[in-house]
């Protein structure tokens, strides 16, 4: 038998605390093969990056591994002297880390960061390390390795920093190599063609993977085999395409059903979302973790003893389940409804006319000699009562500017916005009538900073009635309870504090908040993107719900297809700052599409089957901005010549309100792109 | 780069003139004082309002003002009614006495702030670093006259090892390097504790940056981690603290020259202030401010050429 | 409003206490600046003399003895009654400095940080103005010009804490305003002046509590520094500063008239600045 690169025996993980030792890992048992791919998924404090540190021995000072052993190559890690541990890493296990741009030595050139790599472990001479970096840089398919060896990190786009930090791991050749949420924060675009990269240079260099997400879907592109994580212990293992088709574990299948897809729509198809919240590790129960948010879980069986993981017959598949043997096969979701979006008619309870907004960047140190960035370039769009008008792009598109300036928290440098038919120009909120800032509510994006830390929840909800509705005390209290209880949330969170809330129970609170004053219009800024999937569903669907009830209309910005396939009735998606395709729900995830669309949902794989494999280069930041003509002709591989770089695309009509801001006539984009060969993908 | 430095120029001019104007504001509340102060307690009425004409006194404050300013900008600083010479015979020895102990002091103090600094920051928690913290601490908390007093009762009073004074005369018992030991001694253990809890402070936080994680991960030695990875980065921040300690020991070691009867450009501020001697005080604000905002401009010069992520071109 | 944001600091302020018990050192200052507050509370029942009486029969042997448990000074004053009197009167003026410094920096900086425009700009170069100048040369020329007295002393230190208060608090607000909850305020339209005082002020605390604290020990420290210039009070009032000064140079006869008030104001100073280490320490653990 071969020896396994890393081997997790019956490893157990804690940290030393004031109150006693914190067990974040109770046993977890992997072995990693040469070559192998494995991805670990779970939500957030699952203990998923604990084990990938621990893979390094790379525990801080108060992590020890007190019973079982994490062996790599063999030798246990924990083990060995730090010394021992230093010619390993980097030799023999490589990691790849989350945020790209703080992981680089911000005042060290990329070039002798990553010399130093070969320098220390294969004893090169400064020469020759020089060429192998500039090889590796030039490996990682990166424009101009000469230029890059001498930048220093803040000069490249998030894409580019994380190649380089996957050339730096990868120079000095390991077996295996560690990805701990490598594209979380990086554009789909962008995301996708990193793992792309990934899966080539995997092959190549024969490495062994650990990918380590909170991604379903972004390990299955890399991985053959997945083992999806529940408070720290291996739930479920199996090849990713049984795990697939085949979850056994209640817990994966009700990822699974959360997770937003082509088979799910908010009135069609509604996610399936897990009741209740991860527990802290310390509070682990003797029997399933999972118990207490499981439709399955059986009092006597599931609580009383230790669950152990059992393989089936092949030796692939295994679980940590006592009941899996008894449960019905699993159905994946289906949507069979022909269309989604129920188009309101009527006039518009809020439009933005040819909205623009350029910001004057003041040059750090130099005032005077800023240039100009124009983030919103020329916005017409409008939703009616009822609608939610989804804004998809990526960062920098001007998504968000948008909702700044149709909610007055920033004023227009051009153009106007009406709210329920009055024009309110360039005033910011603090200039708008009461009434329309009463009609006019917002969710934000970051649950840790959406509600005030030094204010009660109930002082929270208490204050918007009074400003907005001109409530008295004892009305605002009755209110109060009413509103916690629309958003599902019991009386005595009044009391609470943020901090003692969960980030979904922070979003829920936000969404009380916005709706105290009976907005006509909401505005939601990405609201679930900073939670786990399991959350997220249960905020899409409460949103979903309320505005049902209530029929405002939503404005939903998000960088996520799925998620707007999920919630929205018409999309627009926005590329710097303009508006490249708009129309109703339906008609943008089919075809026709514009290039840009066509891209997006090609790094989303599976929203459009008819979507071939395009890979987008660079960055929408890398780019300088084209005076004229298409922002999106630079990075755009139906680019038609001069003509899409010299002349602003008009709107085509594609049918009904559908429009598409492109050179290209429709009969060409209701076809796929013809790719070179090699670069589609099968 | 030029706009930049045109800019803080500017910054300074305009708080020469602002400080100038309040100081001579303020020393303004009593006008006939200057002219009492000058001729002593036994002047008659009709002297002091003589000598008052004379020197243009009874003008409005601001012609005054404007007729000192443009005497400034030709290098005439004024005369000092407490040392009865003109400003620019006194003003400019003292602030070499006190440039001779800012400057040993200085030397002392940036290489052992940045060794303990370091050194403390590289292991947060650990017994070295407990140490240099808490004796840090308790070094910046000694007023300077405390241990003025507590320095001098151990080493001339007790042991005789040292001078109690330092005037800086020679022809005494002791040497003027003897007499330089304590006031530096005072002005150094003040300082460094401060510094030291500054540079440890950064590189505290340069170690917990992912950077460093890694520099680490990728099978670097400590040592590697420590110099290549760590250090440049946590100097970064305490270097313009380290400079702006120049504007401290040079205008702010009043207490320490009094303690030792030191004869520097503190004192004669201090002797000046209680002798309500204007062109003398004015002078030595001109310089206080000229020193303050010159090594502000220089820490954030030196701060940019540190700092790659603000170069500018 | 104002009742919220005091139960808030009075929670921060409770919570920091309670966590010193993980921190031996935080513990030694607490236990510093507890005895200097008690000793000054208490000072008329303590004191066994008249601070200012004079005991020309004790001048024979002004050192400790069993009337005169420290000793006396060189016009036979009771050391230990001028101490504890001195304590009162430093601890009575070194918080009001701080406070009124503390009310107007935080408004400065809240108005400088939340408004921004030509009110940042005007706020920030007055500032940097008075940053620019020496502290010590300022006291030495506003005090030596308008004579010494408790409330030029109390002004003088909180004209110079203020700007450098309202740096902290503008640099904590440019970050604070852009949060999400204060979006959500004006959104429902709230005044500047509330979301500034009730948004954004009482989560500034955690850094404040700390800097307050720090500051706390500087200024008693510039009290005891001016004190012995002979800038501070007046001299007849028993303060710190003053008795150095006074005793100094008696320093090689009876060393313990300049010896004892100098380790009086070294453990007060650190005392608050142990306290304030350790509450950073934990703050940041958390």
């Amino acid at each position: 038998m071969i020896e396994p690169i890393l081997a997790f025996d019956a490893a157990r993980i804690a940290y030393r605390t004031r109150a006693g030792d914190r067990v974040v890992v109770p046993e977890f048992s992997l072995d990693l093969r040469a070559g192998e791919a494995v991805g670990l998924v779970g939500e957030s404090g699952c203990g998923k990056s604990t084990l990938a540190y621990a893979a390094m021995g790379y525990l801080g000072s108060n992590g020890h591994v007190p019973s079982g052993a994490i062996r790599l190559d063999g030798a246990d890690i924990a083990a060995m002297t730090e010394a021992e541990r230093a010619r390993l890493r980097g030799a023999r296990a490589a990691m790849v880390y989350q945020d790209p741009m703080s992981s680089l030595n911000p005042v060290m050139r990329i070039g002798r960061q990553l010399m130093e790599v070969p320098i220390r472990h294969q004893g090169l001479a400064r020469d020759a390390a020089f060429e192998r970096a500039l090889a590796m840089l030039h490996e990682v398919e990166l424009p101009d390795p000469g230029a890059i060896m001498r930048r220093y990190p803040h000069e490249l786009s998030g894409g580019q920093q994380q190649r380089v930090v996957i050339a730096m791991a990868l120079i000095g050749e390991p077996a295996l190599l560690i990805l701990d949420e490598p594209t979380t924060g990086l554009d789909v675009t962008v995301e996708a063609a990193v793992l792309d990269l990934i899966a080539e240079l995997r092959v190549r260099h024969d490495s062994a993977i650990l990918f380590i997400s909170h991604d379903l879907n972004t390990v299955a592109r890399v991985c053959e085999r997945i083992g999806v994580i529940y408070a720290g212990e291996l739930v479920e293992v199996a090849a990713a395409d049984e795990l697939f088709a085949r979850p056994r574990h209640p817990y994966t299948r009700a990822l699974l059903g959360c997770l937003p897809s082509r088979a799910s729509h908010r009135r069609s198809a509604p996610l399936a979302a897990i009741p209740g919240r991860m527990m802290r590790p310390e509070d682990r129960p003797v029997g399933c973790a999972f118990a207490a948010r499981c439709a399955f879980a059986d009092a006597q069986r599931c609580t009383t003893t230790p669950i152990s993981i059992n393989r089936d017959a092949s030796g692939g598949h295994a679980v940590r389940c006592v009941r899996a043997g008894e449960l019905d096969p699993w159905q994946p979701p289906v949507d069979t409804a022909e269309t989604h979006s129920v188009m309101q008619t009527g006039e518009p309870v809020i439009e933005a006319r040819a909205l623009e907004k350029t910001y004057r960047a003041a040059r750090l140190l130099d005032a005077g000699a800023g240039h100009e960035v124009r983030a919103l370039d020329g916005v017409d769009l409008s939703i009616s009562r009822g609608e939610t008008l989804a804004v998809v792009g990526e960062s920098g598109c001007g998504k968000s500017t948008f909702a700044k300036l149709l909610s007055g928290l920033e004023a227009p440098t051009g153009g106007e916005v009406r709210i329920k038919g009055r024009a309110l120009g360039a005033a910011a909120v603090e200039r708008r009538p009461r009434e329309i800032v009463r009609a006019l509510q917002m969710i934000f994006q970051n649950p840790d900073a959406t509600l005030n830390p030094s204010h009660s929840v109930g002082f929270s909800l208490s204050r918007p009635l009074k400003r907005l509705r001109g409530l008295a005390p004892a009305r605002r209290r009755d209110e109060r309870v009413r509103l916690l209880d629309q958003v599902r949330l019991p009386e005595p969170y009044a009391a609470r504090r943020p901090g003692q809330l969960s980030g979904g129970e922070k979003q829920r609170v936000a969404i009380a908040r916005a709706l105290a004053g009976k907005p006509d219009v909401l505005i939601a800024d990405e609201p679930v993107s900073a939670l786990d999937v399991s959350v997220q569903a249960a905020i899409l669907n409460l949103l979903a719900e309320l505005q049902d009830e209530q029929g405002m209309a939503m404005l939903f910005i998000s960088h996520d297809l799925a998620v707007v396939r999920y919630l929205a009735d018409s999309v627009a998606v926005m590329y710097r700052g303009r508006v490249m395709e708009y129309g109703p729900l339906d008609a943008v995830y089919a075809r026709p599409h514009h290039p840009y669309t066509e891209a997006l949902l090609s790094a989303a794989p599976g929203l459009d089957p008819s979507v071939a494999r395009i890979r987008l280069r660079g960055s929408a930041s890398d780019a300088t901005p084209a005076q004229a003509g298409c922002p999106f002709a630079p990075r755009c591989p139906r680019k038609q010549g001069a003509l899409c770089e010299n002349e602003t695309p008009s709107l085509q009509e594609a049918g009904g309100t559908h429009v598409i801001a492109c050179h290209i006539s429709l009969d060409e984009l209701a076809d796929p792109p013809a790719l070179d060969e090699g670069s589609r993908d099968g | 780069m030029s706009a930049f430095l045109l800019r803080r120029l500017g910054f300074l001019l305009i708080t020469l003139l602002a400080t100038s104007f309040l100081v001579f504001a303020i020393s303004e509340f009593a006008p006939g004082d200057v002219a009492t102060k000058i001729l002593g307690p036994y002047a008659t009425a009709d002297q002091i309002a003589l000598l008052t004409e004379e020197m243009g006194l009874n003008r409005p404050m601001p012609v005054r003002y404007l007729d000192w300013l443009g005497g400034v900008l030709s290098g005439d600083l004024g005369t000092s009614t407490l040392f009865k010479q003109p400003v620019n015979e006194v003003l400019w020895g003292r602030l070499a006495n006190t440039g001779l102990l800012a400057g040993i002091a200085f030397a002392l103090i940036v290489p052992f702030s940045l060794v303990l600094g370091v050194v403390a920051g590289m292991r947060e928690a650990s017994l070295r670093d407990r140490s240099i913290s808490v004796a840090s601490i308790i070094a910046t908390s000694i007023p300077e006259f405390a241990s003025g007093v507590f320095l001098a009762s151990i080493f001339a009073v007790w042991l005789g090892w040292l001078p109690g004074t330092s005037p800086l005369s020679l022809g005494g018992d002791w040497s003027v390097a003897q007499q330089l030991v304590l006031p530096v001694a005072v002005v150094v253990l003040y300082d460094l504790g401060y510094v030291v809890r500054m540079v440890r402070a950064s590189m505290v936080e340069v170690m917990r940056a992912p950077y460093i994680r890694t520099a680490v991960l990728k099978g670097l030695t400590r040592s590697e981690v420590i110099f290549r990875h760590a250090l440049r980065n946590a100097l970064i921040a305490p270097f313009t603290v380290i400079l702006l300690q120049i504007n401290y020991l040079i205008t702010g070691v009043v207490v320490v020259e009094a303690v030792f009867a030191y004869p520097g450009f503190g004192r004669m501020m201090l002797d000046a202030a209680l002798a309500q001697d204007i062109a003398l005080i004015e002078a030595g604000a001109l310089v206080a401010v000229v020193i303050a905002v010159g090594t502000q401009i220089a820490g954030d010069i030196g701060y940019m050429l540190l700092n790659p992520r603000i170069r500018v071109r | 409003m104002s009742a919220a944001s005091a139960l808030v600091l009075f929670h921060a302020v409770a919570r920091s206490l309670l966590l010193l018990r993980y921190s031996p050192v935080g513990l030694l200052g607490a236990g510093l600046v507890a005895f200097w507050v008690i000793i000054a509370l208490f000072a008329p029942l303590i004191t066994p003399y008249d601070p200012l009486a004079n005991d020309y029969a004790a001048l024979a042997d002004p050192g400790p003895s069993a009337a005169h448990w420290l000793g006396t000074d060189n016009l036979g004053r009771d050391l230990l009654s001028r101490l504890v009197w001195g304590a009162r009167s430093l601890l009575a003026i070194v918080p009001l400095a701080v406070a009124i410094a503390y009310l107007v920096g935080c408004l400065m900086g809240l108005a400088a940080g939340y408004l921004g425009g030509w009110v940042d700009a005007l706020l920030m170069r007055v500032s940097d103005i008075i940053l620019a100048f020496p502290v010590i040369i300022l006291y030495m020329i506003v005090l030596a010009h308008f004579g010494p007295s408790a409330i030029n002393v109390v002004l003088a230190v909180a004209f110079t804490a203020a700007p450098q208060i309202a740096r902290i608090v503008r640099g904590l607000t440019l970050d604070l305003r852009n949060r999400d909850y204060v979006a959500a305020a004006r959104l429902r339209g709230e005044r500047p002046l509330y979301i500034m005082v009730a948004e954004i002020l009482p989560n500034t605390r955690g850094p404040l509590i700390v800097d307050s604290c720090l500051r706390l020990g500087y200024s008693t420290i510039a009290i005891g520094v001016l004190g012995f210039l002979g800038l501070g009070l007046p001299p007849s009032d028993p303060n710190w500063g003053g008795m150095v000064k006074d005793s100094y140079a008696l320093i090689s006869v009876y060393p313990h008239m300049a010896l004892i008030p100098c380790a009086a104001i070294t453990s007060l100073v650190v005392g608050f600045n142990l306290l304030a280490d350790a509450i950073r320490e934990l703050g940041q653990n958390d």
